[in-house]
């Protein structure tokens, strides 16, 4: 926070020359921003992150997912649950992610409430658990990562042919806006929890790429939306017209 | 009354944003791994907090970085030096992703697994000097995105064409790139914004697009963050094949 702080305001009076216009309240604004944040990690760190840590890891042992059974070779649909989780503990933290939160308010003002904060939060949180569903199955099943990347690359492009302008440049900063603060520890923790106890992976190797699909697939989801709804209304004027 | 009525609603806002987590963890643990909830009581008290905490963070958003992003952005379209404008853009990219602590996190695993591949010695020292080579390279390519992102809003360049370029560049060094650096160069695009950066740098594309005649706050004013998420793939692969 501290070299933040120092850019600002050290461009602010060198170079702009000139006074903060309610000096007083920003200050109060950041402050707020640091002992709230301060709260927030120290809270996660107390209850959210040692259990879903936890939870990962317990998810991906194969005892858990033998169950009773014998001990037997695993396919990839025994995984289930850990697909379930993943997609849950993913939209879940999307929610919750404060960046995805402020960058909801401000896409709500900038588009005078053509877009809803809430429509916009689920979309993304769609699209991060599907990302993440799809990385868990990626790190069971052992293939390539930069496959999924480059068919992520391509949908994203041709979509964006398709999509609604207005929505495109949001749309591409829904992906970078998702990973942060809440989600990366735990999607992280999932990751190499199914990189330790998969046979034949290597947690080093293919414990990563979880975030990076998690911030790949809300560009499409977004996209997706925006598509959408466009359609629907394009529909809806035909009727009435 | 009326600010006991603010404040209520908006904890109970934050409340509400929390609870889909609870839910997830509460039914995995109670009927997936049928196991109970250990440590009740430091769960409540951590949950609390972080219900509190992110109240106080959406408060501080909408007095103090969204204005000064806004304010700085119409400070710097006024006086039209583009000059200085490419400078702060750059020093805030590097500024918030240098401290950030998911990078310096993703950095040190990034050193074990160079060491691991054989890369580099594995010696504390230098896997060290690697951890801290690939954070200065991280915090140098969101610095270089910002100032790009910028010059896109300055110039009403549409998004998608410099993002076809990003793309382009990471796979052409995927190619190329080491096998064990891949996963961690995508991932570290993800790590780098920060729940700070994210609203400043936001407040100030905004701000910009609204400011610079010509130019729609929605299409042009966003767009920054998906360049700080794309450049570090680019030069972390990079950096993985110099050293």
């Amino acid at each position: 926070m501290l070299p933040i702080a120092l850019i600002i305001f050290g461009f602010q009076y060198l170079i702009l020359r000139k006074p903060i216009p309610n000096l007083k309240k920003i200050l109060t604004g950041f402050l707020l921003v640091i002992l709230g944040l301060g709260f927030f990690l120290e809270g996660l760190q107390a209850a959210l992150f040692p259990l879903g840590k936890l939870m990962a890891f317990q998810l991906t042992d194969p005892h858990f997912i033998t169950g009773e059974e014998a001990y037997r070779e695993l396919q990839w649909w025994d995984y289930y649950w850990v697909y379930l989780f993943a997609f849950a503990i993913s939209f879940s933290t999307a929610i919750a992610e404060p960046s995805l939160l402020a960058v909801a308010i401000k896409a709500n003002k900038v588009s005078a409430g053509a877009i809803s904060v809430w429509g916009l939060r689920i979309a993304v949180a769609i699209g991060a658990a599907s990302g993440t569903a799809l990385g868990a199955y990626r790190i069971v099943t052992g293939t390539p990562l930069y496959w999924y990347i480059i068919a992520g690359y391509i949908f994203v492009l041709i979509q964006t042919m398709f999509a609604p302008r207005m929505i495109i440049a949001l749309a591409y900063d829904s992906g970078g806006v998702t990973t942060s603060t809440v989600t990366v520890p735990l999607v992280a923790a999932l990751g190499l929890g199914l990189a330790t106890t998969v046979p034949g992976r290597n947690p080093l190797l293919d414990g990563f790429g979880m975030i990076a699909l998690t911030c790949l697939f809300p560009i499409v989801s977004v996209l997706a939306f925006a598509q959408l709804s466009e359609w629907k209304a394009g529909r809806a004027n035909k009727n009435s017209t | 009354m009326e600010s006991l009525k603010a404040i209520s609603s908006a904890l109970f806002d934050s409340l509400r944003d929390l609870l889909p987590i609870l839910v997830v963890i509460g039914f995995f643990q109670l009927v997936v791994l049928q196991q109970p909830i250990p440590n009740f009581g430091e769960i409540a008290i951590g949950f609390a907090l972080v219900v509190i905490g992110l109240t106080l963070f959406v408060q501080g958003l909408n007095m103090g970085l969204f204005p000064i992003g806004e304010c700085m952005a119409y400070a710097f379209a006024t006086k039209g030096n583009v000059f200085w404008l490419l400078c702060f853009a750059f020093a805030l990219g590097f500024g918030t992703t240098i401290a950030e602590p998911a990078l310096i996190a993703v950095a040190r695993e990034a050193a074990s697994v160079a060491a691991e591949g054989g890369m580099i010695a594995h010696t504390a020292e230098s896997l060290k000097s690697y951890a801290q080579g690939l954070r200065y390279t991280v915090a140098i390519s969101v610095g270089i995105a910002i100032m790009i992102g910028v010059f896109r809003i300055v110039m009403g360049w549409p998004i998608q064409y410099l993002i076809v370029v990003g793309y382009t560049g990471v796979v052409i060094m995927t190619v190329f790139a080491p096998a064990e650096i891949i996963g961690i160069a995508y991932d570290s695009g993800g790590v780098t914004t920060s729940t700070i950066t994210v609203p400043l740098v936001t407040a100030l594309g905004v701000g910009l697009a609204s400011s610079i005649k010509g130019r729609n706050p929605m299409v042009d004013g966003f767009g920054l963050i998906a360049f700080a998420s794309l450049t570090p793939m680019i030069f972390v692969m990079g950096y993985g094949m110099l050293v």
